[in-house]
């Protein structure tokens, strides 16, 4: 099941060129509505790839697709080289031990504290003490930069920045490989959300994450993105670094990567 | 020296010991998959060192390392210093070296639990709900209060009050439970009946049994059956409303538009149960003296004119009133209990859950409370 080596000594370009996501000609829609209509896209492992799209072009249906959350009517997802759709049960929980998924509104258990949300997939999946179930808890929860007070509160006790970091801590809990964030610095103060993104470039650069992001914010872009990808008219309208994203002739990406927001955050 | 082997096969170690330094070669997967195995290898390692000189850990041949292994290996590192044995890591790769300088091992505070004595625990749990019983008491006539002034204040500005939710209400709660409402009390009314019968019969009293049927149902139990069917059918439902729309702010959303929960939420709910459930108990009446009737007539040979005609001797306007009467407080203490339990979810999915059953539980209970009241009440005025 984690038959590819996360931290193994490879070059940047060997890295480069290895695809732990593939998405072929991918369809979804709901009832007469198509959203996605031959969807293309490749990430490649240890990026942080960055998604950005108008709201109502299918960012989260595209993760909650690949995450086979939402149901698809064409085309094929491969994960780590395997497609999701021949995959037997127990093949498939063995791919989902090695995602971690940040919801948009953290999807925290409410009946449970930080600590025991943070020590569910533990619990389900791993074969370990108690002392190091409440040591590595306690890790994950200081890693995403929580105090140790916040891990015996319950959820609606949080505010929505902690809430988002707590809600990492258990998408991390399992060392993932990929971690799947949807709109993880929306809602918190600029500079909570700074932190957020150095956050995950860090967590990104110690534990050889790949990182998919949904994101409007154009700092996080700009600060921790390797490659952008834009969606529109159901697929990829762009993709690359944010130079290429600059160049590009498409109308939403110029009005997007231009705009008066855009120039500001370019221009620092 | 370390193949593609080692680097995928699970964790291990080998002791290398040369003169006074002990040599640890750690090899293979250290990650979370495998905690059990690492663990037992750290332990392992522990009592290996014990009594030694300074000890290093080669790390260069471990194929992969995670959060899981690098904390258990910086944690042994910790013991063995704990115990005076110098140990440091030796050959770490630069990937590895940085995992574990952001983990750096530091020991964590277990979690105080508080131990008391039960008896005390008893005690003080004992106590606390004593208290919580009058507070809800005194909540509780608080909100009617609250209620009540909403009352007032759409009757004098009929254009505030929501005419399409309290029709909304009026379906939900009295059109849709006509059917099991119908039948619950048919079947009870055939139950009593046949009892009835059988009971009668050995005193040669059959005839009676239309008296019995008859007040006993029109008198109680069509408004109890109906109040606790209530209970439980819609005030679980008006907790479960109220309640996640607490949870999701909606109830505050109301409030900062100038819009009063109560108003807006509370009072269409309240009013529909008070019009609903007279409606609904004149239907269980009528409903369970068929089945009585229905009975009668097939198990205990009363053709329906006599059952008609007995009936009208045996029962007067004020047995159908008392029955009828108690309808309407009926619904006021089960819609309030509901509001008011909704109101008070708090943030998590098991409030809500704790809520809805607390509000079946005290409607029913109150509606049963209030109904022996009712019955001392029409005793004492000899109604």
């Amino acid at each position: 099941m984690d038959d590819t080596p996360q931290n193994s000594a490879r070059t940047a370009d060997e890295r480069e060129r290895e695809v732990v996501i593939r998405v072929r000609g991918l369809e979804v829609g709901f009832g007469e509505k198509t959203i996605m209509k031959g969807l293309d896209l490749d990430v490649y492992r240890g990026e942080i790839l960055g998604f950005v799209g108008a709201s109502g072009t299918g960012k989260s249906v595209l993760t909650r697709a690949i995450l086979g959350l939402v149901p698809k009517r064409a085309g094929t997802i491969e994960v780590f080289g395997e497609d999701l759709d021949g995959l037997n049960p127990a093949s498939r929980r063995a791919i989902e031990r090695r995602w971690g998924v940040l919801f948009q509104h953290g999807a925290l258990f409410s009946s449970l504290t930080v600590r025991q949300n943070v020590q569910v997939p533990m619990r389900e999946y791993l074969d370990m003490s108690d002392r190091l179930l409440e040591e590595l808890a306690m890790l994950k929860i200081e890693m995403v930069g929580l105090s140790p007070d916040a891990a015996d509160k319950y959820p609606s006790d949080l505010s929505g920045g902690m809430i988002k970091r707590a809600a990492l801590a258990r998408a991390l809990a399992l060392d993932p490989e990929i971690v799947f964030l949807d709109e993880p610095t929306s809602g918190l103060d600029p500079i909570g959300a700074g932190d957020f993104d150095d956050l995950i470039a860090t967590l990104q650069k110690t534990l050889g994450l790949t990182v998919f992001m949904v994101t409007h914010d154009l700092d996080s872009l700009h600060s921790v993105c390797d490659r952008i990808a834009a969606l529109g008219e159901g697929r990829i309208i762009a993709s690359g670094t944010i130079e290429d994203m600059l160049a590009s002739d498409h109308p939403w990406v110029r009005a997007y990567f231009h705009g008066k927001r855009a120039r500001a955050v370019m221009a620092e | 020296m370390a193949g593609i082997e080692a680097m995928n096969s699970g964790p291990a170690i080998a002791v290398d010991e040369r003169g006074g330094d002990m040599r640890f070669v750690v090899s293979g997967r250290w990650t979370a998959p495998h905690a059990a195995e690492v663990e037992r290898l750290a332990a392992m390692l522990l009592e290996e060192a014990r009594g030694g000189g300074s000890v290093r850990i080669d790390i260069s041949e471990i194929g992969r390392l995670d959060t899981l292994g690098a904390w258990v290996l910086d944690r042994t590192r910790h013991e063995l210093g704990d115990r005076g044995q110098r140990a440091d890591f030796v050959g770490a790769r630069p990937e590895h070296q940085t995992l574990l300088d952001e983990i750096a091992y530091r020991g964590f505070q277990e979690p105080s639990r508080a131990k008391n004595l039960h008896i005390v625990d008893f005690l003080v749990d004992v106590g606390r709900t004593v208290v919580e019983v009058g507070k809800d008491f005194v909540r509780g006539v608080s909100f009617l209060g609250e209620v009540v002034a909403a009352l007032v204040v759409v009757l004098f500005n009929p254009r505030r009050f929501r005419f399409p939710a309290l029709v909304h209400q009026l379906e939900h709660i009295a059109f849709r439970g006509v059917p099991i409402i119908a039948l619950i009390s048919f079947l009870v009314g055939a139950i009593v009946a046949q009892q009835g019968i059988f009971q009668l019969q050995r005193f040669g009293a059959t005839p009676f049994v239309v008296d019995l049927v008859g007040i006993l149902i029109l008198r109680e139990l069509a408004v109890l059956l109906t109040s606790i069917m209530i209970a439980g059918r819609s005030g679980s439902a008006f907790t479960a409303e109220i309640g996640s729309m607490k949870m999701r702010e909606e109830v505050d959303a109301l409030r900062v538009m100038g819009l009063d929960p109560v108003q807006v939420l509370i009072v269409p709910r309240v009013l529909a149960l008070i019009i609903g459930l007279p409606l609904l108990t004149f239907l269980s009446m009528m409903s369970a003296l068929l089945g009585g009737g229905l009975v009668a007539w097939v198990y205990g040979g009363i053709s329906p004119e006599i059952f008609l005609a007995r009936l009208q001797g045996a029962i007067v306007l004020s047995t159908f009133l008392v029955g009828l009467i108690k309808a309407p407080f009926m619904a006021l203490v089960i819609g309030l209990i509901a509001s008011l339990e909704g109101l008070a979810v708090q943030g998590s999915a098991e409030s809500l859950g704790r809520q809805v059953t607390s509000s079946v539980v005290k409607s029913i209970f109150m509606v049963i409370v209030v109904d022996g009241l009712f019955a001392m009440f029409f005793a004492a005025i000899d109604y």
